[in-house]
């Protein structure tokens, strides 16, 4: 076994970053998600243009159309608009979402834990233990709660999201933080009399990417799902806007005559999830030096 | 059962590894013989394939496809005749193992399981091998933990492997391995990860333990100074093939193979007893490293390392194993004319 | 096992202080603070605004309201619904029953089909059940759980008509039976998520014990395969979940209140989306503080179990 072992390391290696490059598309599962992915994001950004319909254009001849019989690829909702169009609408507003909230979760993030990590003692402690009191809060509850005290709109529920979804992060990044710089080039940086704001940034943090885009990419999926629940409940994205979520608020009353406007958001959720899972996973294995042989 | 026959013999064993890169051939058809009440050594560098061929007597390597095992290993049978461990079903491996063949490990802290007392994992083997009860299978460990001269062996039943010190631990493995009087018993760079001293009251228990039973040893080790201590035969192994037997006498005072001498001579002082091979100097004498198994040289393995290396003759054909003399065989082209020098 | 009983205890007794303090905190930080209700109440003049926040002790220095509101709190005076003026405690106190049946019955079912899925993961490795599982538990987590309550709803109950589409139990019928049978969605669909948590720390567990020395020596001895796995691997693999099944309670109590809403089930998380919908404040307040001191409270309890459990802290 000890031979076998012995094989990984000496297999004809070249960087590390191109030895991640290489476990992350032997990945399949990873590669499928990224697909999923890219192809939400096109559709979603360019699919708009190509449907010969308005998210909010209203015909009331066509309410409830079934999907994929007539003109309308997905049916129609109960004021006849086209389910497609909006479904990309949604996505747009989604990805947004998830996609900023994870860059100020991160960012927010990532400096605390850095803080923390880099200066240690009791500053870091206390930072530390206030991360801890935050996670007690389940973050549906905290978000719920922030959610319905604010004035909805995509840039607030972005926002408190964010406020909920820093913590991993700063964890992470602490942990990073207090084992790097001990190590010799801090050290050396030390020395050589480098301000504490170049080795946290341009020594230390550069070497703690890997963790914190695994979590970030994590994040991205938990916020759309987020997003989707506190929209579900309507203290999300208001309607006329359309939201996945608010979408299946609306399809609830009519679970039963129109499944389809149930059915549609909610897979549209579950690859948009899924697909940011299956890369954050696929990252996991990709960059963490820990689980090679494993 | 006559004395002549082998308690345990190896013929051609094969194992190779799948990885990534293609098959590893981590044993490349080793084969010895194992008397009764024989220690035999198993020398070698790591990753020479000590440690596989004595995980492969065992029957503990993964199975297929990431490991494929080949060749035979015959164990004697008590009314005459052999079995091919290898052909056993895994059901009959494990009325061998543990009772007729056991094993010993390097890391005595690792090897024993953490959350369980260690009167109860030595138990386990006789409860399962004589279908003993738990209460007599206790009073038998008590008894075994004495004989490997742990003090107060009553309460040491209940304890921990965390409340044991490294040489205690190894005390409580070797006491685990013989619990059913197996015929064979494979030492697996036992004393290793102890302290010299330690290491020393552990071959003596070992030796002892051997006299009283009978058993025959496998002992593997990168030490020869352990070796002199210890063994009877040797067998040195590099890159997976057996490259010198001798007994332990003849080959310290004439090794044939460049790869023996060059191991004896990278252990200051030999052969006088107690003498233990420094860490730091053990291989200090062989320039070179151990091959990449992937990408063995052509011809004898060593010849990349050999200072008698003859470009056309040693790098073309791997060399056979060749008699040079009373059960002394070589693998070396050359072995006359150095021996000769 | 006193000193680290002492430690872990003293830990908790802070983060249940810091915890105050960010509860204290969303109370008055969020726009409109605890006074919101009032502003939005048609016809309110600046002069009644100030009555009742002077009637409700909101004009006085926050540390003094803090400690006012923290002295309460300790004592279990947790303040009166605005709804219905019952005591917080005894609003959430009716509801939480119903919650924690269905946090523990989907937890039974993550921990009795989680492990058996984990382990088997880990002992057939990269088998084709592996992957399933691995790939199953990944899409599990990313399902809406409310969508995914939705479609077991109009599957079972509207088109085939078999479970219940919510509720406790029917009005008049207070039988097991009746309470079991609205029992299996809403646990089904929560335990979609706990089960796939479940597994995948079982399988990393389990794939940590499994490749360890000491199960090379079991085998040694020659005991079977069941053996080995069952009272050398599993036993220990199963301890390190104690710590994870505390630690876990955050998600478990999300996922049930995204259960509850779905399924009209009269839990706390229903409540709290009740509360939150009528800015019930006192009630939205104490079930936000109630899960944080499960939380803590749940961390704890895995900490001194797991610690009973393991020789290795046991008795040190």
């Amino acid at each position: 076994m000890s031979a076998a072992a012995g094989i990984a390391e000496a297999a004809p290696g070249t960087g590390p970053g191109q030895r991640a490059l290489r476990r992350f598309c032997r990945h399949r599962l990873a590669l499928g998600g990224l697909a999923m992915v890219l192809l939400l994001v096109l559709a979603c950004g360019l699919g708009p243009y190509l449907v010969p319909y308005g998210p909010l254009h209203i015909d009331l001849g066509v309410r409830f159309s079934a999907p994929f019989l007539g003109p309308h690829l997905f049916g129609t909702d109960q004021l006849g608009r086209d389910l497609l169009v909006r479904l990309l609408m949604a996505g747009r507003v989604s990805l947004t979402i998830g996609f900023a909230a994870m860059l100020i979760s991160t960012a927010a993030g990532t400096l605390i834990g850095a803080v923390a990590g880099y200066f240690g003692g009791s500053v870091g402690a206390a930072l530390m233990r206030f991360v801890d009191a935050v996670l007690c809060f389940p973050q549906i509850f905290l978000l719920l709660a922030l959610a319905a005290f604010i004035t909805p709109t995509l840039a607030s529920i972005t926002l408190v999201i964010a406020a909920t979804a820093w913590m991993e992060v700063a964890r992470v990044v602490e942990a990073e933080m207090k084992s790097l710089r001990e190590r010799d080039f801090a050290l050396a940086a030390e020395v050589l009399g480098a301000s504490d704001f170049h080795i946290i940034f341009r020594e230390l943090l550069p070497n703690a990417v890997a963790p914190i885009v695994v979590a970030a990419t994590l994040n991205v999926a938990r916020a759309i799902l987020l997003e989707a629940y506190v929209s579900f409940l309507g203290y999300g994205i208001q309607p006329p806007t359309p939201s996945w979520g608010n979408m299946l608020n609306n399809a609830q009353e009519y679970l039963v005559t129109a499944p389809w406007l149930a059915i549609f958001p909610g897979v549209m959720i579950a690859l948009a999830v899924s697909g940011f899972n299956f890369v954050g996973d696929g990252l996991r294995d990709a960059l963490d030096p820990r689980l090679e042989r494993s | 059962m006559t004395a002549a026959e082998p308690v345990l013999q190896v013929d051609g064993l094969r194992v190779r590894f799948a990885s990534d890169a293609g098959a590893v051939a981590a044993v490349n058809g080793i084969s010895f013989a194992l008397d009764r009440g024989e220690t035999l050594a198993l020398v070698g560098e790591s990753g020479s394939g000590k440690s596989v061929t004595s995980l492969a007597v065992m029957r503990l390597l993964p199975p297929p496809p990431v490991c494929e095992v080949g060749g035979r290993i015959s164990l004697a049978e008590a009314e005459g005749g052999v079995r091919d461990l290898l052909a056993l079903p895994e059901e009959a491996m494990c009325r061998v193992r543990g009772d007729r063949v056991s094993m010993i490990f390097q890391e005595p802290m690792t090897s024993l399981n953490p959350v369980l007392p260690v009167g109860e994992q030595i138990a386990e083997a006789i409860r399962f091998h004589r279908a003993a009860s738990r209460r007599v299978a206790l009073a038998a460990a008590t008894d075994l933990l004495e004989r490997v001269g742990i003090p107060e062996p009553r309460k040491r039943l209940g304890s921990y492997a965390h409340h044991l010190s490294g040489g205690q631990r190894q005390r409580v493995m070797i006491a685990m391995a013989l619990a059913c009087n197996p015929e064979v018993l494979i030492a697996d760079e036992p004393t290793t990860a102890l302290d010299v001293t330690v290491q020393a009251q552990i071959l003596e228990l070992l030796r002892r333990l051997q006299q009283e039973t009978g058993m025959a040893v496998i002992f593997i080790t990168h030490n020869l100074g352990v070796v002199a201590e210890i063994a009877d035969r040797v067998l040195v192994m590099y890159a997976g093939r057996a490259v010198e037997e001798a007994e332990v006498a003849t080959l310290f005072r004439r090794p044939l193979m460049p790869y023996t001498a060059g191991l004896l001579a990278s252990v200051p002082r030999l052969p006088e007893a107690g003498c233990k091979g420094r860490e730091g100097v053990r291989f200090a004498a062989i320039p070179g490293t151990v091959p990449d198994p992937l990408a063995l040289p052509s011809g004898c393995s060593f010849h990349p390392r050999c200072v008698h290396a003859k470009p056309g003759l040693c790098d073309s054909e791997v060399p056979d194993l060749e008699d040079a003399g009373p059960g002394h065989r070589v693998r070396c082209r050359r072995w006359r004319a150095i021996d000769g020098s | 096992m006193t000193g680290f009983l002492l430690r872990r205890l003293g830990q908790s007794l802070l983060l249940l202080w810091l915890v105050s303090v960010i509860g204290f905190a969303v109370l008055h930080l969020a726009p409109g603070g605890p006074l919101a209700e009032f502003t939005l109440t048609p016809g309110m003049t600046a002069a009644e605004l100030k009555r009742i926040a002077h009637q409700m002790g909101l004009d006085r220095p926050l540390p003094v309201q803090y400690w006012e509101w923290f002295r309460r709190m300790v004592v279990g005076n947790w303040g009166r619904s605005y709804r219905d003026n019952q005591p917080v405690l005894w609003e959430i106190g009716a509801r939480l029953p119903a919650t924690l049946e269905l946090m523990i019955s989907s937890t039974l079912i993550a921990v009795l089909l989680g492990t058996w899925i984990g382990v088997l993961g880990a002992v057939r490795r990269y088998s084709i059940f592996d992957s399933l599982a691995t790939v199953g538990a990944m899409i599990a987590l990313s399902i809406p759980t409310f969508w995914f309550g939705l479609v077991v709803i109009y599957i079972f109950s509207v088109l085939l008509g078999w479970l219940p589409p919510g509720n406790l139990h029917t009005t008049g019928n207070s039988s097991f039976l009746n309470y079991a049978w609205h029992l299996i969605a809403p646990a089904t669909v929560l335990g979609l998520v706990t089960v796939a948590i479940w597994s995948r720390y079982m399988r990393s567990s389990m794939l940590n014990v499994i490749n360890q020395d000491f199960v090379r020596t079991a085998r040694a001895k020659g005991l079977p395969q069941r053996v080995v796995l069952l009272r050398h691997s599993l036993r220990n693999a199963l301890l390190p979940m104690i710590a994870i099944a505390g630690l876990q309670l955050p998600t478990l109590l999300g996922g049930a209140l995204v259960t509850e809403t779905v399924f009209t089930w009269p839990g706390m998380g229903r409540l709290f989306l009740d509360s939150i919908g009528y800015r019930d404040y006192p009630v939205v307040m104490g079930i936000l503080m109630l899960s944080a001191l499960m939380v803590i409270g749940s961390n704890l309890v895995a900490d001194i179990l797991y610690a009973v459990a393991d020789p290795r802290i046991r008795l040190r």
